[in-house]
């Protein structure tokens, strides 16, 4: 652990656990404050904090580790003793302020700072708090949590002194410590015997093997039963540490359980080791024993190395260990680097447009080739499937994001003294990482102003003949090839008037106000420096924020809408492009180009008979479909491609819809529906009128996807 | 360890420095600094994109990367021309972005050190051409050098952002 070079690995990978942990934390606090499986919670934070301050410790974070200690200990005596008298809400409030500082000294130390806040303060208000609740709760049982707490001190240096002595032995000894290791495998693994022997066989080139029972694997095939029944033992010799004979063998294929200890029978070496130490070891193969039932599942080894050397034995050790390792199967998930997988899309899109230039080379022309055909078509499967997997690696449920705006609906509605109610919808949809980075700002901002400024005081509430407890909706949705997220709110709704007059007073209106729908005069308040909150909050009323709402969202192309009724409520609507959103299209053909119309905007597609068509005065034309009247918009004359398809009875109609208006576009001809991923177009091209972005084909083709509102608009 | 970087990088710089790749458009040869130079592909299947100056061309697909195309016959007001298996795309990275430059052909890479280059006349002689920064001489020939950023940052450019706005 002295290595730079381990340490650099090892600390990314503390803080990507510790933000983890914590994230999960605050979900678990949340939870326990709404009183939902008061005993769940307390043993998951418990577990967590548990977590943290082992892995702070082993990093020589002090202050984390301590902190988290302390907190620890608060949650131990609930479990322990579950207290009568808990107030949840202060628990809860002095750990979130634990947790917000382990946050921001995390962060320190991702940025390469040396974390050193002060914990003292936030820990002294955690023992303060036990100390507080431990007196009015004068139960005999104090003296039983002393002294479980007591025992659990004593093994836990134990603990630490193990993992010393046995990286001290390694270096001094040679093939040193004696061990019995029993293995049982899966139930109907079969061919136990040659398994075991597989095992004798692996360890032979790390140790040296003394004996096992049964002796006669190989020979004897009912020796398969007698592993079944007892177990396979073995007894052999190495230089290895405890730990790591353990995390060999947990590489067993298809292993239930394990059992190792260290023998104490005499072994040339041992007298060199000290009294204190065969104490130690003694003990130390207590403990362990004590541990042997941990089921196995598919589990992470590392980790459960990782859980040997942090954990505490005992009973409490027992079931945490248990409980982390049931956490660990949940964690699926790997961290990569976002430019990696950039990297990986684009060579899986070189790998189709070459997949194509072999399928659909031109040597290959009039040739039949059936076996050929074949194989190119089991290719072009392969690849496709490859391309959908790369695509939708990158996209990410906004449901982390969305979970993070409980802990701000939370503060916000305890420093302000409100009561509001978080409801979020359709967390599940899934954006493009890059926009979950850019949409969570935004979406405080706007939850932070709509709490602040919309929402009522209960009692205000109460008056208007409204719920005492404000809501907040949060609903995220795909829309027309877009990603849509509300935010919604049952509050007092925005003040037009006093808008237009802050507006006329800074000079932001260019037209009459009569013509100013109500729409665009809300629109204001994402102007830079506007803010119609007379008083400051901490929170807002600063008049910055909302214009950086807007930014951020523009920067990922997106845009803001607002809705508000007077005493009922305003409405936030972000939009965002489909930017990298994976959408169904259909693609058409426009003379030499091909253009990709997401699905969704499709109401129908139809062949023309002339007589439907009407021209009026300008040359407009429009056409009538069952008695309705739609304006047509010619692709060919509208973006200037040369085709020979002009004449209505020779293409396509395509009628697409955009927020309850209609309108139908004429084509060449229909290629076909797709599943594409919309890239946007290269910066230096900028925003072009009618297109959204592009996307790449099967076969290399680029295809510029239409922004159906601009045509329709 | 920075030091080292830098030290590596002033080498890649030196060894790139004073070279140009020149190419031909009509009669005569244009130099760029190789180290805006990615790469260099066949002329390509071109994807239109509407309302655009003319001389962008639209957007290739380079390797799943999508970057759009000047033609740089065209950017200098002069004729078009039917492509043929001469034109090549250059593909140039310019603060960051990416941009592929039709020309008619690529010639090779020269070193011009800078006692040969000299600057374009001045525009009261009635010589004009935003885009030249130098002019090399390479034996007898002439090489009239771009400014590459020029030729990019573009007030038609950004004008016609602002009306599609």
């Amino acid at each position: 652990m002295t290595d730079n070079m381990d340490r650099e690995p090892m600390l990314e990978m503390f803080i990507f656990e510790t933000y983890q942990l914590i994230d999960q934390l605050e979900q678990a606090l949340l939870s326990f404050e709404k009183g939902a499986g008061f005993e769940a919670s307390i043993n998951e934070i418990f577990r967590i904090m548990h977590t943290i301050k082992g892995s702070a410790a082993m990093m020589l974070f002090d202050n984390i580790s301590t902190l988290a200690h302390s907190m620890e200990d608060l949650f131990f005596y609930l479990r322990e003793e579950r207290p009568e008298n808990v107030e949840p809400s202060k628990i809860i409030d002095i750990v979130f302020e634990g947790v917000d500082f382990i946050k921001a000294e995390t962060a320190k130390i991702e940025s390469g700072l040396e974390p050193d806040g002060n914990s003292e303060q936030l820990k002294e208000k955690a023992l303060e708090y036990l100390q507080h609740l431990k007196n009015s709760n004068p139960s005999s049982d104090n003296a039983k949590y002393e002294a479980k707490k007591e025992g659990t001190k004593e093994s836990h240096e134990n603990v630490e002194q193990k993992y010393y002595i046995s990286s001290s032995k390694n270096t001094q000894k040679l093939m040193t410590n004696k061990y019995e290791a029993i293995i049982f495998f899966e139930d109907g693994c079969e061919m136990e015997n040659i398994r075991a022997f597989s095992v004798v066989h692996d360890l032979e080139s790390v140790a040296e093997i003394i004996s096992y029972v049964p002796e006669d694997v190989m020979e004897n095939s009912d020796s398969v039963q007698t592993i079944r029944d007892k177990g396979f033992k073995v007894v052999f010799k190495t230089d290895l540490g405890l730990d790591e004979v353990k995390d060999r063998l947990y590489h067993t294929v298809l292993l239930k359980d394990l059992q190792v200890f260290l023998t104490d029978d005499d072994l040339e070496g041992f007298e060199f080791i000290e009294n204190k130490e065969i104490d130690v070891e003694q003990k130390e193969a207590q403990s362990n024993t004590e541990k042997k039932n941990i089921v196995l599942d598919d589990i992470n080894e590392e980790q459960i190395k990782d859980f040997d050397k942090k954990s505490e034995s005992g009973k409490a050790s027992l079931e945490n260990v248990k409980e982390q390792l049931k956490t660990v199967g949940k964690q699926s998930v790997i961290s990569v680097n976002i430019a990696k997988l950039d990297l990986l899309m684009d060579l899986v899109g070189e790998l189709v447009i070459s997949g194509a230039m072999v399928t659909q080379n031109p040597d290959l022309k009039g040739l039949t080739l059936n076996n050929f055909s074949k194989a190119a078509r089991q290719l072009n499967k392969i690849t496709g499937e490859l391309q959908d997997i790369v695509m939708s690696i990158r996209m990410v449920p906004l449901s982390m994001t969305f979970q993070k705006m409980n802990r701000i609906v939370r503060d916000m509605s305890k420093k302000l003294d409100k009561s509001v109610e978080l409801e979020i919808i359709g967390e599940e949809t899934e954006v493009d990482k890059n926009i979950i980075e850019r949409i969570t700002d935004p979406l405080i901002h706007l939850i932070r102003n709509s709490i602040d400024h919309g929402i009522e005081r209960s009692d205000e509430r109460l008056e208007k003949g409204k719920n005492p407890t404000g809501k907040l909706v949060l609903e995220a949705r795909n829309a027309g090839g877009e990603v849509w997220i509300i935010v919604k709110d049952d509050g007092k709704g925005l003040n037009r008037e006093k808008i237009l007059e802050r507006a006329r007073v800074n000079g932001l209106i260019h037209k009459p106000e009569a013509e100013l729908t109500d729409r665009e005069i809300y629109s204001f308040i994402f102007l830079p420096g506007f803010s119609t909150k007379e008083n400051v909050t901490e929170f807002s009323g600063r008049g910055v924020g909302m214009d950086i709402v807007t930014k951020n969202i523009e920067m990922v192309g997106g845009s803001v809408q607002i809705d508000s009724i007077p005493g009922e409520g305003t409405t936030f609507l972000i939009k965002f492009p489909l930017t990298l959103a994976i959408i169904d299209g259909m693609i058409i053909a426009v003379g030499c180009n091909k253009y990709t119309i997401p699905t969704i905007a499709i109401l129908e597609s139809f062949r023309v008979k002339n007589e439907a068509v009407i021209e009026d005065e300008n040359g407009n034309e429009m056409i009538m479909v069952r008695g309705e009247c739609y304006p047509v918009v010619r692709l060919h004359r509208r973006f200037g491609i040369d085709t020979e398809v002009t004449d209505f009875n020779e293409g396509i109609m395509i009628m697409l819809e955009s927020e309850g208006k209609r309108r139908c576009i004429f084509a060449d001809e229909l290629l076909g529906e797709q599943q594409v991923v919309v890239k946007a177009l290269p910066k230096y091209i900028k925003k072009v009128n009618a297109i959204a972005g592009c996307t790449l084909l099967g076969d290399g083709d680029i295809s510029l996807i239409l922004d159906i509102d601009d045509i329709i608009q | 360890m920075s030091e080292v970087i830098n030290e590596i990088q002033e080498l890649v710089e030196d060894t790139q420095k004073g070279r140009y790749l020149t190419f031909a458009i009509g009669k005569e040869f244009y130099g760029i600094e190789i180290k805006y130079v990615t790469e260099i592909i066949n002329i390509q299947k071109i994807t239109e994109v509407p309302e655009l100056p003319s001389y962008i061309k639209g957007i290739i697909n380079l390797r799943g990367k999508i970057i759009p195309v000047l033609d740089v016959r065209l950017r200098f007001k002069k004729e078009a021309k039917e492509y043929n298996d001469r034109t090549c795309i250059v593909v140039v990275d310019i603060e960051d972005i990416s941009v592929g430059l039709i020309v008619d052909s690529v010639s090779e890479v020269t070193s011009i050190t800078e006692n040969d280059i000299v600057p374009p006349p001045d525009a009261n002689t009635g010589f004009s051409n935003k885009y030249i920064k130098g002019i090399g001489k390479v034996g007898d020939e002439v090489k009239l050098l771009l400014d590459c950023s020029k030729l990019l940052s573009d007030e038609d450019c950004d004008s016609l952002a602002k009306i599609t706005q």
